[in-house]
């Protein structure tokens, strides 16, 4: 009996056995920000991760390629290093140019950049193998089972729910975007819930991958905008005073690209929180250390089972993102592409 | 912040994956898929059209049947009515004909009796004058035995001859 309570006394004493205190700041940017190698896991004080490629143009000394291990540790080649600390740009490649610390062009292989590569290479694979179902079989005479099955239902959704509602009578042309567009987000934002190795990246929670969609997105409106939708974005239907004072047309015209930023901050940020939310429940477990054994344990119980909340509602988010930026691109392709009413 | 300022490499990287990976689904991807299942789809929509469209023939080959069968139901009891109607007619013909000869024959024996009534009538006739005569005869042969009623006779048949002369 007295044996018990003393081992509950010092489950409840704030007592850190040798636990190193986590750096917040460190974990979260690592774990939700892009680096040069790919941090897999640490057995026993030794890091494990792959050391990507780094392909850097210097500005005093021309193109580099090397690998990223050469920069570990704050360690400097060709003099290139990543800043840390008080340095600018933190946690990119920099070199001193004329005494001032600028980056390079930089266009290393980095996690961010392997994880799109391979998810695109998994998207475009399975895509293939669906469409080489089709090649083979006589679709009119079959409907696919098993995998081909899930992604012609998958396909069929986003087309027939999304793409012909939303865009209107020339669907079939933007169709295969919008498909590329809803696929390549929802299968980066799986990737980026799997917590290991293949997946783990914060890929569309980057605001680079989601400019990238949101220009796609800008482009599909107003390359192929027709002269209804010129119309009524330089001379609206409203009272001549509206846009003689060009009011109207400069709103519209601020509209116009205000409805692909918000798509990318959509995406960007509804991520990036799902990322952020998953690595600070996580962080409850570790953090909870210094308090003791028993509140350790308690706190630990709690955060997992509101990680598995978490992770759960992201597997929502995951696939809703996926299909809000896809729909309102749909919608916004099909404003580009109304006729007028009544001429 | 890092964090919401893209970055080149990855900006650069990405553009060129998405790029790489929109002219290979667009190319390959997903114009076969989703031709085949609209081709698929505007096919079942056609086979349920086409199987409304021979219920609705079926329906109506039923019908036909039902009227045909109607219509020879309708043969039938007229075909059964006219021959019993034709039945009673020939017994109704055939009895009135019976009865017609049977009333000629009778009316043929009658008038044959009659005339043998007539001519036996006749014979008797003769016979009984005959007999009348003979009778008379008689009586007059034994009246004449007598001198005097000879006489009374003779003048008398001949007052009647007279007579009759005078008329």
């Amino acid at each position: 009996m007295k044996r018990w309570l003393l081992i509950i006394f010092f489950a409840l004493l704030p007592f850190t056995a040798g636990a190193e205190k986590l750096d917040m700041q460190e974990y979260l940017f690592g774990h939700v920000g892009d680096s040069y190698e790919w941090h897999i896991t640490t057995i026993n004080g030794h890091h494990v991760s792959i050391h990507l490629p780094v392909i850097v143009k210097s500005k005093a000394t021309g193109w580099h390629c090397f690998s990223s291990e050469r920069l570990a540790h704050g360690e400097s080649y060709m003099g290139l290093h990543i800043a840390h600390g008080d340095e600018p740009h933190s946690g990119k490649i920099i070199e001193k140019v004329n005494g001032e610390w600028v980056r390079p062009l930089d266009i290393s292989i980095t996690k961010n950049v392997l994880s799109l590569m391979m998810s695109s290479v998994l998207l475009v694979v399975l895509i293939l193998l669906t469409a080489r179902w089709y090649k083979r079989h006589d679709a009119k005479e079959e409907a696919p089972k098993g995998f081909v099955g899930l992604m012609e239902m998958l396909i069929t959704m986003v087309e027939d729910d999304i793409i012909k509602d939303c865009v209107g009578k020339d669907y079939k042309r933007y169709s295969p975007y919008l498909l590329t567009a809803f696929f390549f987000i929802f299968f980066n934002n799986l990737l980026g819930i799997i917590p290991f190795f293949p997946g783990g990246a914060n890929v569309t929670g980057n605001i680079a991958v989601t400019f990238v969609l949101a220009m796609a997105t800008f482009l599909a409106v107003n390359l192929f905008g027709n002269k209804h939708y010129w119309k009524e974005i330089l001379w609206p239907d409203v009272p001549v005073f509206l846009k003689a004072f060009p009011l109207m047309p400069l709103i519209e015209i601020i509209g116009m690209f205000t409805k692909p930023f918000s798509l990318m901050i959509r995406l960007f940020a509804n991520i990036l929180a799902g990322h952020v939310m998953i690595l600070g429940v996580v962080a409850v477990v570790f953090l909870t250390v210094e308090l003791g054994a028993a509140m350790n344990a308690g706190l630990s119980a709690i955060a997992v089972v509101f990680g598995v909340f978490m992770d759960v509602l992201e597997l929502l988010v995951a696939f809703l993102q996926a299909y809000v930026f896809t729909m309102l691109s749909a919608v916004f392709i099909g404003l580009s592409r109304q006729e007028a009413e009544h001429e | 912040m890092s964090l919401i300022t893209p970055d080149f490499g990855l900006l650069f990287w990405m553009t060129l994956i998405f790029l790489i990976v929109f002219f290979i689904l667009l190319k390959f991807g997903f114009p076969a898929i989703t031709g085949m299942v609209n081709e698929r789809s505007e096919r079942i929509n056609a086979s349920i059209a086409k199987a409304k469209e021979a219920e609705e023939k079926l329906a109506t080959l039923a019908e036909q049947h039902k009227e045909l069968i109607r219509q020879a139901e309708l043969e039938q009891s007229r075909i059964l009515k006219e021959a019993s109607d034709a039945r009673e007619a020939m017994i109704r013909k055939a009895r009135e004909e019976a009865e017609a000869s049977a009333a000629h024959i009778i009316e043929q024996a009658k008038a044959r009796i009659a005339e043998e009534k007539d001519i036996a009538i006749r014979e008797i006739r003769s016979e009984v004058t005959l007999l009348t005569v003979e009778v008379a005869e008689k009586v007059i042969r034994k009246r004449l035995e007598d001198r005097d009623e000879q006489q009374a006779l003779i003048s008398r048949y001949l007052d009647e001859a007279d007579r009759l002369e005078k008329n």
